[in-house]
């Protein structure tokens, strides 16, 4: 770890000026992601701005009948809130299936958004990391690459977004609300948030220097059958092979989006008008052009059977 | 003590306070934090400086250059300990490649530096400063691929007894299948780590270290010099499971940190470093090979092992159980090694028998479907009393057969479907079955026993207690031969100024130990007889009396003033050669596969063990619990990958290589056959710890099939290695 000076920001405009002021500089919620990869020395920030007195940790009814979740309310918070619950089925047991109770504690929305690949050869400063250090190379291409991404990849990167939480917000249409540091706010909408690798994989998200997240908001709710299925090798306490969180109405008709297997939370809006034809219909738009690598072509396959299990509970 | 007859009546057969599931008595100190483990001895040694170990980025090569500049610059570092300021340095008898590696690198995150600073985080960050140039040189990381090099390792005995190749071709049911297990990483709590200390030419290492008279010796060898200025203390360890049987890089630069630092300097290795700088269980492949006839006679059976290690280094004799655990004729029992350029393996909970079991164990149940048998009735026709390759020695106890029938009866065996007929809503359920097998290993152990004037009764031994409950069975071993309750007894164990002990490894820990205590205490018991002018061989001890006759005096008072201090050692004699002697167990487990995923989630366990007198059911039960939990996570996920092109093993953290938690293990049970087997030790026990893990993977591997009819024969058995056979989803 390299040293670093710290800081509590009083505000989130002071938060984000003073981000953009000391470059390189993080912001510092639940510690959970941020703070290993800083003793790993795969971030190392100058300085830490501390946001967690910030009063962001409220979820609040919005105007047009949806929520507000401010950017450090706690993944367990969020997760036990009861018009998330109701509401958002999806959302809380996305939640639920992440990480561990102690690290829900402390893990914020936010922080969730942003946390970053786990990506074995990212996690190793003596390997070619695009990522960690663009112009490297990539090592998981032709390397280990079970966890990697077979849809959206780019022969610089072929990680994935590791979280549970930011799936269900895709399927949900969430937007996340930010100040930048000139003081100015601006939506993002979930799809536009993350990024696909391209060239330039060190770049995940459309926030910009400084730029701080105040909120993560939900549309009103769209009723349905919320699902959220998580697979994995253990039964616990593990990054998810692929996950697919659905909302599926009466009729049939609906929404998806996947975790696992792409660089960002994976939907394809264009897939969905097939939903009610069943998961193989569905699998040809949103799983098209997919380039899974020998070690995890089997995450195709596990979407479709999950997705297709997943539609038959909604209907019965 | 020489033990070369078996064991007759003693005290320990009056049980008052041995075979009882006594709690552990050491269990308060843990759980209040009370227990200084190695890195954590801070009164005893003051003032530490904090070492950072740097490790090599290759897999094989040399360092060109070393730039230590920044490094030693920054804020708050002393020394930065390198190949070039170590001096000469041996290379201990345990380790196959050197501990500080430079100019010459030999695997991945060997360590070439240690960084001493005032603080972790200084030590930490100027260890990032340090730049190194490496000159790679071309290895061979792929065992499949060089396999064919593979060569008879000198203590590898090749087991040829009859016409196998006649036999197996005149079988008229025959089954040729190759497995293969993955490397597998120790995954203890606590990493290795060690605080060093020199008074002049003397140096004390905290260390959290199994074998502490090897490790002694190591130390001493290594730094070139004596083993008498050499002492290791290490009273509480968080885990080893044979990753800690030898001396590592944390003690020895520890030791030359200090040395550099003039003052103490503690190590602890890096989470990352569990995984690429000690050893590990090496991989095997492994081709199995059963003729039979066709009312299940095994009439042939070839066991070919392979795996591979640095130069220099030992194989992983995946066929020892095979050469023992079934009858047959004819039999081709082979185990070759491969020189590979990846961290060193070595030995691992169960070394052989843990990957040989998950394939031999498999193998046996597929044998058992061509034969159209259950698998548990194929293994009792097979079943031998004697040693196959030579049927003059008998087992000391082999109470296999009762083992998997306690099991049937206990796990309703007899519900069992056929492959992939049982379901339960999404699930598809199976149950499997396979033996336990594990070798029963003794070793020389000694003991002091002192008795004081208030007859207190105080064990000195450097046995380890590595969390398996050491301290408790010798307490309850001291107690029962005083004749004193366990608050009369006070054990200190893990010092080397104390008499050297068998050490924790191989399972022969728990026996050896306390027979070595149950020596000693002879010996007191003798003394103090003879102090009162009592006849030795008709005195008692017992609640806190020594009583000849009439005449019955409290202990304290006998033993006078001073006190009375007995030493002694047990050494084995040829019963462990005139007999095979050998624990066994069942494993049964009962899994679900969801059709959907091919997730695959255990739902019970159980395993009956037969291994002699069990000391303490309960530090036994834990120890059974703990090893199904690991064969679990052999069976179902640990995989140590390695990356061919580079030569190291990628998934080196714990989210990578991912260890069964609690929601893997939903129920578990223990059963203990009754047995005492005299010939093994006084004590007339074995050992569990190992036995515990041996066929567990393979269990479960078959209850997989069981539920899917999908065989598997590459371990870990992951959802993708059944995906494509699954049943359809409409
Ligand atoms: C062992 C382990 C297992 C895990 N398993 C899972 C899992 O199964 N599923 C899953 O989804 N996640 C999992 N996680 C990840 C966990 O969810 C994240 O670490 C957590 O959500 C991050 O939140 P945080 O508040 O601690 O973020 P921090 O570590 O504090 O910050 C993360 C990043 O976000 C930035 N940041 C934080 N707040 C803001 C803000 N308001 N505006 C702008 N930038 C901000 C920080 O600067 C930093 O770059 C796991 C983590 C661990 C350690
Ligand atoms: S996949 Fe991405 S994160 Fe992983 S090594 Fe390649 S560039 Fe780095």
């Amino acid at each position: 770890m390299k040293s670093f000076t710290y800081e509590r920001a009083t505000s989130p405009a002071e938060a984000a000026a003073k981000a953009a002021k000391t470059p390189g500089a993080r912001f510092i919620a639940g510690g959970t992601n941020l703070l290993d990869l800083m003793k790993l020395e795969i971030e190392t920030p100058p300085h830490l701005i501390d946001v967690n007195g910030l009063g962001l940790d409220k979820i609040e009814a919005t105007d047009d009948g949806g929520l507000r979740i401010g950017a450090l309310v706690r993944n367990t918070d969020l997760a036990a809130d009861d018009r998330v619950r109701r509401d958002y089925g999806v959302l809380s047991r996305a939640l639920l299936a992440g990480a561990s109770g102690q690290l829900r504690n402390k893990a914020t929305t936010a922080g969730n958004l942003l946390q970053r690949t786990r990506c074995p050869y990212f996690y190793d400063t003596a390997q070619a990391c695009n990522k960690r250090a663009p112009g490297s190379g990539c090592s998981a291409i032709g390397g280990f690459s079970r966890q990697h991404a077979v849809v959206g990849a780019s022969t610089a990167c072929i990680a994935t977004h590791p979280s549970d939480m930011a799936v269900a917000m895709r399927v949900l249409d969430a937007q996340v609300e930010t100040v930048k540091p000139d003081g100015k706010t601006r939506r993002i909408k979930i799809a536009d948030f993350h990024k696909l690798p391209g060239t330039t994989p060190h770049i995940e998200t459309a926030l910009q220097t400084g730029e701080f997240i105040t909120a993560v908001t939900l549309p009103k709710p769209i009723g349905g059958s919320h699902v959220y299925h998580k697979i994995r090798d253990r039964a616990s306490y593990a990054f998810a092979l692929v996950s697919v969180a659905a909302v599926i109405q009466p009729d049939g008709t609906g929404r998806v989006a996947l975790g696992g297997v792409a660089h960002k939370p994976w939907r394809v809006e264009k897939a969905e008008t097939d939903l009610p034809k069943g998961a193989k219909a569905v699998m040809a738009k949103l799983m098209a052009d997919a380039t899974p690598t020998p070690e995890n072509e089997f995450k195709i396959t596990l979407v479709e059977r999950t997705l297709s299990a997943a539609l038959m509970d909604a209907r019965a | 003590m020489k033990f070369d007859t078996p064991a007759t009546t003693n005290p320990i057969d009056q049980l008052k306070v041995v075979g009882k599931p006594t709690d552990r008595i050491d269990g308060p100190l843990k759980t209040t934090g009370m227990a200084p483990y190695a890195y954590e001895q801070h009164e005893a040694a003051p003032n530490a400086a904090y070492g950072y170990v740097v490790g090599a980025t290759i897999a094989k090569g040399t360092i060109a250059a070393l730039d230590l500049s920044k490094a030693e610059s920054a804020p708050g570092v002393i020394t930065i300990v390198t190949a070039d300021t170590a001096g000469k340095l041996d290379k201990g008898n345990f380790n196959t490649a050197k501990l500080l590696g430079g100019p010459e690198i030999e695997h991945y995150h060997q360590a070439i530096a240690l960084v001493v600073a005032e603080t972790l985080e200084q030590a930490r960050s100027a260890a990032g400063l340090i730049k190194v140039r490496y000159t790679k040189a071309k290895g061979a990381h792929d065992l499949e691929a060089i396999r064919t090099t593979a060569t008879r390792h000198k203590d590898s005995k090749d087991s040829l007894v009859g016409d196998f190749a006649g036999a197996f071709s005149a079988a008229p049911v025959q089954l040729d299948v190759t497995y293969r297990t993955p490397d597998h990483a120790h995954a203890m709590m606590e990493p290795h780590a060690s605080i060093a200390s020199w008074e002049d030419d003397q140096l004390t290492l905290w260390t959290a270290n199994q074998m502490i008279d090897w490790g002694r010796g190591d130390v001493a060898k290594t730094l070139g010099i004596p083993k008498d200025n050499v002492r290791l203390i290490s009273p509480y360890i968080g885990g080893g499971f044979g990753g800690k049987l030898f001396v590592r890089a944390d003690a020895i630069l520890a030791a030359l940190g200090s040395r550099q630092a003039k003052r103490p300097v503690k190590v602890a290795l890096p989470r990352s470093f569990m995984f690429n700088n000690t050893p590990h269980r090496p991989a095997t492949i492994q081709r199995i090979r059963i003729g039979a006839s066709k009312d299940g006679k095994i009439s042939a059976i070839g066991h070919e092992n392979w795996s591979g290690d640095l130069a220099g280094g030992g194989p992983e004799d995946a066929t020892q159980q095979t050469k023992f655990l079934y009858a047959g004729a004819n039999r081709l029992i082979t185990t070759r090694l491969a020189v590979l350029d990846l961290p060193e393996g070595n030995a691992m909970r169960a070394p052989g028998e843990a990957p040989g079991l998950m394939a031999l164990e498999i193998a046996i149940d597929e044998m058992a479907e061509k034969l159209g048998l259950d698998p548990i009735k194929f293994r009792v026709i097979n079943d031998t009393q004697v040693d196959p390759e030579n049927p003059a020695r008998p087992f000391s106890q082999r109470q296999l057969i009762k083992c998997l029938h306690t099991g049937a009866d206990n796990f309703g065996w007899d519900k069992r479907g056929a492959p992939g007929k049982t379901r339960d809503g999404r699930w598809l359920t199976g149950m499997g079955v396979a033996a336990a097998f594990r070798n029963n290993l003794t070793m020389k152990s000694a003991a002091r026993v002192k008795l004081d004037n208030k007859g207190v009764v105080t064990v000195e031994t450097d046995m380890t207690d590595i969390g398996t409950g050491t301290y408790t069975i010798i307490a309850q071993t001291a107690a029962e031969m005083m004749g004193v309750g366990l608050d009369k007894v006070v054990v200190k164990l893990g010092d080397s100024s104390f008499p050297v002990s068998a050490g924790s490894g191989g399972q022969w820990g728990a026996n050896s130990s306390t027979a070595g205590v149950y020596a000693a205490c002879v010996k007191l018991r003798e003394m103090i007889a003879k102090s009162q002018k009592f006849d030795p061989a008709k005195t008692t001890f017992a609640d806190g009396k020594v009583t000849s006759g009439r005449k019955s005096i409290d202990l304290g008072k006998a033993a006078g003033a001073s006190g009375m201090v007995a030493e002694d050692f047990i050494e084995f004699g040829d019963l462990g050669k005139t007999h095979q002697q050998s624990t066994f167990g069942a494993h049964f487990v009962e899994v679900g596969v969801n059709e959907v995923t091919a997730e695959i989630r255990i739902r019970r366990m159980l395993a009956v063990c037969a291994a002699g007198r069990i000391l303490n059911p309960k530090s036994a039960r834990s120890q059974v619990i703990g090893a199904m939990t690991m064969g679990a996570g052999a069976a179902l996920m640990e995989d140590l990958v390695i990356d061919k092109r580079h030569g190291f093993f990628v998934n080196h953290d714990l989210a990578g290589y991912e260890v069964p938690v609690h929601a893997d293990i939903p129920h578990q049970e223990v059963i203990f056959l009754d047995e005492t087997d005299p010939m093994s030790s006084p004590m007339k026990a074995k050992g569990v710890g190992e036995l515990g893990i041996c066929g567990v993977g393979a269990a479960i591997a078959n209850a997989v099939y069981n539920a899917t009819a999908v065989r598997v024969r590459h371990y870990p058995i992951t959802l993708d290695k059944l995906l494509k056979d699954m049943p359809q989803i409409a």
